[in-house]
């Protein structure tokens, strides 16, 4: 009786399964968004995702998505705790057509290293994530794009340089960074101790614990040390705190250089006139004047359709993130269809896309994002994609660029990058592609 | 001394070994084969292991009356050390990796046991609150815990016991039932031994437990130890079966208190209260936020949605605790007594909180 139960239970489940699959619609791709509009991250989320959603909204309303192929997508909340991104990928995961998974969040996209692995879909860290996914031999399927900490790091100290008259002249210079006391934080110890012995400027490293609204200590110490540079590695409300207490100790706005999660508008605003003059680094330049946004403005929020409620944050950097995470996917899509037939694709097709994701400059301006980012160039070994950085200044009302597009010192990364890489395959027995085919499933 | 004893057999049996045998008998015979791997994956597994964890906490705040805001950095604690395990000593068994994990949580928590000795209620549970900074301080700080993992995130290990891989969806659901079970029968019988009658005699009245001979100090210690000992498993499963990787700021304050409202909601000294108020935290908030996004999914943006969903379980918990402050069991006992039509029978008083 029990086992007939459970039998019929099994064949309901089976059946059930199988009507889900088969009504396919031949022609949708869908991305599933572990999003947070709640929660203390939700000003990242709203923007980043509000981005993203507007570019695949003005894919499908102006191009009736990609080569026919139309792009939907549904949320889940995750208010940026790891096991509601999980049980969101959990959820979403069988929906038909999954393109890729984009969460925006490191500790998401850890959980999710082995799922995506086993279901063989790309998971998108745009501008974060696990350093040594940038190595597409042992990570197939993760794309770190445009920017990993480490080249971020090595972005800010040649921007440093580049503002000393060259690299030679960094030598004998003192740099001190601010970190978030969090393994996100303490990421870029090592790699920061690699470039001062590399370029011979002296360093030092300051933590703040979380969440690091009082710092005066720190920058008593910074005061002390009298840095030419203070590099500010922050998360949240240490930011403006930081740009606040600077000022108090009269430490010189304008030699503050912030990471590339301490460069948006949510970080600057609260510490009002303190943060004037601020630096920071980004992928992505903020504004609305680009073609592609004038478009989404033009096309999306002139439909009604537009997904930030406040439309004084389009162009924000949060939402160009999101709006260039947009381009990238559907891109990679694009590429993909090519080789694959404009139909509703793999996961793996995908991940084929991706790792040929080639946006030259020029492509870029047919793109309409011309001076919103730069180029990318993914390999299948190298899922970063060289992506160029730039800096912003905060001029009390917005940010403005202030530099040229700068390259990282990616030969002196990768050799570091493979040596975890290949610790990480060691530790789980993954095979090493040594060319562009389709992953093995471990 | 008797009416603890008795309460608790027949606290856990509503109609003796009749409920508990069928329980077991659809979670290991049918929710396997029925359920989809959203249900075993996402919702049943993590239930498992925050019950575990919450009936921890019972043996140490419900029974023994000791209050404690250290659930999450022992459950931090059991992960880490599993992992550390697992990773150092070759030819290890995950199993175990399991124990041990449970062994260095207990000692952990019998050390931040000791302020109880001179301090109780509040003072006590702020006291525990060193053991959320402190364990969190240092696992972000040392990067041997993390193996030195530049992010200071682990990856899982596979779940192997004598040969045979946990995989899956169900393997990890099997795997995390089996060790939730096996522990629930160890904490049954520790109850209704003279252990569980110290628990109990220290929480009603401490003086008066003395003066009867229960070594106080033994006592918590013990009390400590054995809570912390489950919860570290229950960290092992919530790291390793579910989640499969860990990050320090997943075990922060407010997990801790998280597994508090489980046990005040569920019912403090309770086992099936434990369970009760997992499901109610865990469970209960999936299916509101599927019910919401089902019905309302069009019309709001999922913010919005996630802000109702918090107003309704926040009035459902006052509604509760104001219907019933000894939580959903002494609810569900209520319920079942009308159905059976037995004769009330004493429930077991609320400790002093």
């Amino acid at each position: 009786m029990r086992l007939s139960r459970s039998l019929r239970a099994a064949a309901l489940a089976a059946a059930i399964g199988l009507s889900a699959a088969l009504p396919t619609h031949a022609d949708e791709q869908f991305f599933p968004l572990q999003s947070y509009r709640v929660g203390p991250y939700a000003a990242g989320g709203t923007g980043f995702f509000g981005g993203f959603i507007d570019y695949l909204n003005l894919i499908n309303i102006r191009d009736g998505g990609v080569g026919g192929v139309k792009l939907t997508w549904e949320e889940g909340e995750t208010q940026y705790e790891v096991e509601r991104g999980v049980e969101v990928y959990e959820r979403l995961k069988s929906h038909p057509g999954v393109a890729a998974w984009n969460p925006l969040s490191v500790g998401i996209a850890y959980a999710m290293i082995d799922r995506i692995a086993k279901d063989k879909v790309p998971l998108i860290t745009i501008n974060h994530g696990r350093t040594d996914s940038t190595d597409g031999r042992v990570f197939p399927y993760v794309f770190p794009l445009l920017l990993n900490p480490y080249s971020e790091t090595s972005g800010i100290v040649n921007y440093i340089a580049s503002r000393e008259g060259g690299a030679d002249k960094l030598k004998g210079k003192k740099i001190v960074v601010l970190y978030h006391g969090s393994p996100y934080g303490k990421e870029t110890i090592p790699i920061y101790k690699l470039l001062a012995d590399k370029y011979g400027f002296s360093l030092g490293q300051i933590e703040v614990p979380h969440p690091g609204n009082e710092q005066q200590s720190q920058w008593l110490s910074i005061r002390r040390a009298k840095p030419d540079y203070v590099v500010l590695r922050g998360w949240g409300v240490m930011n403006p705190v930081a740009l606040k207490t600077a000022q108090k100790v009269g430490f010189p706005v304008d030699h503050i250089i912030g990471n590339v999660w301490s460069n948006s508008e949510e970080d600057v605003i609260p510490a009002g006139d303190a943060a004037k003059g601020y630096v920071a680094i980004t992928t992505q330049a903020s504004g609305a004047e680009y073609p592609v946004l004038q478009e989404i403005i033009k096309t999306v929020y002139g439909a009604g359709k537009g997904n930030l409620d406040d439309k004084k944050r389009i162009g924000s950097v949060y939402h160009n993130l999101g709006i260039v995470n947009g381009i990238l996917n559907v891109e990679a899509i694009r590429i993909a269809q090519r080789k694959f037939g404009q139909r509703t694709l793999t996961g793996d097709e995908v991940r084929w896309g991706f790792e040929h994701l080639q946006l030259d400059p020029a492509r870029v301006q047919a793109l309409g994002a011309k001076g919103l980012f730069h180029s990318i160039n993914v390999t299948w070994d190298n899922h970063e994609g060289d992506g160029r950085v730039t800096f912003q200044q905060w001029d009390g009302t917005k940010w403005k660029v202030v530099s040229d597009w700068i390259a990282p010192d990616w030969a002196f990364l990768r050799p570091i990058i493979e040596k975890s890489a290949a610790a990480y395959a060691a530790e789980h027995n993954t095979k090493v592609r040594t060319s562009d085919e389709t992953p093995v499933s471990q | 001394m008797t009416r603890p004893v008795r309460s608790i057999a027949t606290g856990w049996l509503s109609a003796p070994h009749f409920a508990p045998a069928v329980l077991l008998i659809v979670a290991y015979g049918v929710v396997p084969f029925a359920g989809s791997d959203y249900l075993l994956d996402a919702v049943l597994t993590p239930f498992l292991a925050l019950g575990l964890a919450a009936l921890g906490l019972n043996l140490l705040t419900g029974y023994a009356g000791q209050v404690s805001l250290g659930s999450a950095a022992f459950l931090a604690v059991g992960a880490y050390a599993a992992y550390n395990f697992n990773l150092r000593l070759h030819g290890v068994s995950f199993l175990m990796s399991l124990m041990a994990a449970g062994l260095v949580t207990a000692a952990v928590g019998i050390i931040f046991g000791l302020p109880s000795l001179r301090l109780r209620g509040f003072y006590l549970a702020v006291s525990t609150l060193a053991a959320q900074f402190f364990v969190q301080w240092a696992l972000t700080k040392f990067g041997w815990f993390s193996n030195n993992n530049p992010s200071g995130v682990i990856d899982a290990p596979q779940l192997t016991v004598a040969g045979i891989i946990f995989t899956g969806a169900v393997g990890r659901y099997l795997f995390s039932l089996t060790v939730v079970v096996i522990a629930t029968l160890f904490a049954i019988h520790l109850l209704r031994s003279q252990v569980g009658r110290n628990f109990i005699a220290l929480r009603d009245h401490e003086t008066a437990a003395k003066v009867l001979g229960v070594p106080l100090l033994r006592t918590k210690l013990l009390a400590f130890g054995v809570s912390s000992f489950f919860i570290g498993i229950a960290g092992v499963l919530w790291a390793f079966a579910y989640l499969r990787t860990v990050e320090p700021a997943g075990f922060n304050l407010d997990r801790s208190f998280e597994i508090l409202f489980m046990i005040i909601i569920g019912g403090l000294a309770s086992i099936r209260g434990a369970f009760l108020g997992a499901a109610f935290i865990v469970v209960f908030p999936l299916l509101l936020s599927r019910l919401g996004a089902a019905l309302l999914g069009n019309v709001f943006d999922s913010g919005v949605l996630e802000m109702s969903q918090r107003i309704v379980i926040g009035a459902l918990i006052i509604g509760l605790l104001i219907a019933e402050p000894r939580g959903l069991i002494a609810l569900v006992d209520r319920l079942a007594e009308r159905v059976l039509r037995r004769s009330p029978r004493p429930l077991p008083r609320s400790p002093q909180f």
